[in-house]
């Protein structure tokens, strides 16, 4: 069986694509899955940090696409997992040194291999975009419960549907339960009524994830990590298992919490 | 349990502004994603109306030209062009000229000749010959 290749993208930067890719790549080595992760953000090399494996590249994709060193020479064994990869982006070049075609031929070399193939796409709807998300069978779109975000999210539905990759799945990052009780953040159930796509997961404001980052571990690993969990949820459900969506509620979640949810909207998720 | 009652604390003030993010961003997704502006849409509105209004009265002020959106791809234009209630008639061109800022509905009723626009209308006037077959 070939492996699932998987883009993780989100039009507007900053939304926690790096952070998602990482920690499903490690959540998916943790099922026991064999996973490489590239990150296509060329000339802005990030999930290398994220991940903790900066000490380590030799070669990077670039190096690869043209032909500098072998395929097997430029995937970094990550510290904990052996079935798990990286595969870093080149920093001093640009997008413009790779092309989809590139992309799709190196995501087929590793599908025997593999059961997952993750592509970190830069922001974006350009030429990195379609690099990123050429090889992919499912593309995951990383937004946060704010208006540019979604806007962007929508923007790039529409290309994916363009390229006949869409519409993908909907994973909503930086959720803040009590933002939302308060009607002061769009709900997960707001964002996938606007935008009309499948939710995939929805990840809570989690103050372990900049640390997580600072150490180069990611939260997935951390076990009292709410974020983690969301992220462990997420690479579950990618494997074809159905995992509710979890509590986001942060105090103790007795009856009054529940109602008070129910009022706000926010756990009424229809996708759920 | 503070957001509860914050829900109700705020439910006489203004929406809240997760709501109007909510309206903001439907009324400017649908303008994306068929890549027409919304003072183009206003301006096709007019063109249409215009055009319209060449062949038949329009009450223009019962128009209603928006765009809507049933599912991801399906958007589209719900136009709803009601008639004017009176209808000029070549041969009465007096009596209609009268009429054709009559917009009331006593004034109306009273017109055997008049379009019927609501489907009651059409149900009640024995004499309206419309091209829809009656409901039986």
């Amino acid at each position: 069986m070939g492996a699932k290749v998987i883009t993780v993208t989100s039009g507007k930067g900053g939304v926690g694509k790096t952070t998602t890719a990482a920690n499903l790549g490690v959540a998916l080595a943790r099922l026991g899955k064999k996973v490489t992760l590239v990150d296509a953000d060329i000339g802005l090399r990030n999930l290398d940090v994220v991940m903790g494996l900066e000490n380590r590249i030799v070669y990077d994709l670039v190096d690869v696409v043209e032909g500098r060193c072998k395929l097997r020479q430029a995937m970094i064994k990550h510290k904990q997992f052996d079935d798990l990869y990286l595969i870093p982006a080149a920093q001093t070049r640009d997008k413009s040194a790779v092309s989809p075609s590139d992309m799709i031929e190196l995501a087929d070399k590793l599908r025997d291999e593999f059961d997952f193939i993750l592509f970190d796409s830069p922001a974006g709807i350009e030429r990195g975009f379609r690099n990123a998300v050429a090889a992919a069978d499912e593309v995951l779109i990383v937004t946060n419960p704010e208006v540019s975000a979604v806007r962007d999210a929508d923007r790039i539905i529409g290309l994916l549907e363009a390229e006949n990759k869409g519409p993908g799945q909907l994973i909503l990052n930086r959720v803040k339960m009590d933002m939302i009780r308060r009607g002061d953040m769009l709900s997960a159930e707001d964002v996938t009524d606007i935008l009309a796509i499948r939710l995939i997961g929805i990840v809570p404001e989690d103050e372990t994830v900049i640390p997580a980052s600072n150490s180069g571990v990611p939260v997935t690993l951390n076990e009292n990590s709410r974020a983690g969990v969301a992220f462990r949820n997420i690479a579950r459900r990618l494997t074809g298992e159905t995992v509710p969506f979890m509590q986001l509620d942060e105090s103790s979640g007795g009856f009054f919490n529940r109602l008070a949810q129910w009022f706000a909207g926010g756990q009424n998720n229809r996708n759920s | 349990m503070s957001g509860f009652f914050d829900r109700f604390l705020n439910r006489g003030k203004e929406q809240s502004s997760a709501k109007s993010a909510k309206e903001r961003l439907q009324f400017v997704l649908i303008h994306d994603r068929i890549n027409l502006p919304p003072e183009r849409l206003q301006q096709m509105k007019e063109e249409i109306l215009a055009v319209i209004s060449k062949y038949v009265d329009v009450a223009a002020e019962d128009v209603d030209i928006a765009l809507e959106q049933r599912e991801r791809n399906r958007n589209m234009l719900i136009a709803e062009i009601p008639f004017s209630k009176s209808r000029k008639v070549e041969d009465s061109a007096g009596a209609a000229a009268d009429n054709t800022n009559a917009h009331t509905a006593s004034a109306t009723d009273d017109q055997h000749d008049t379009r019927a626009e609501s489907p009651e209308d059409e149900a009640a006037s024995d004499d309206e010959t419309t091209d829809k077959p009656a409901s039986q």
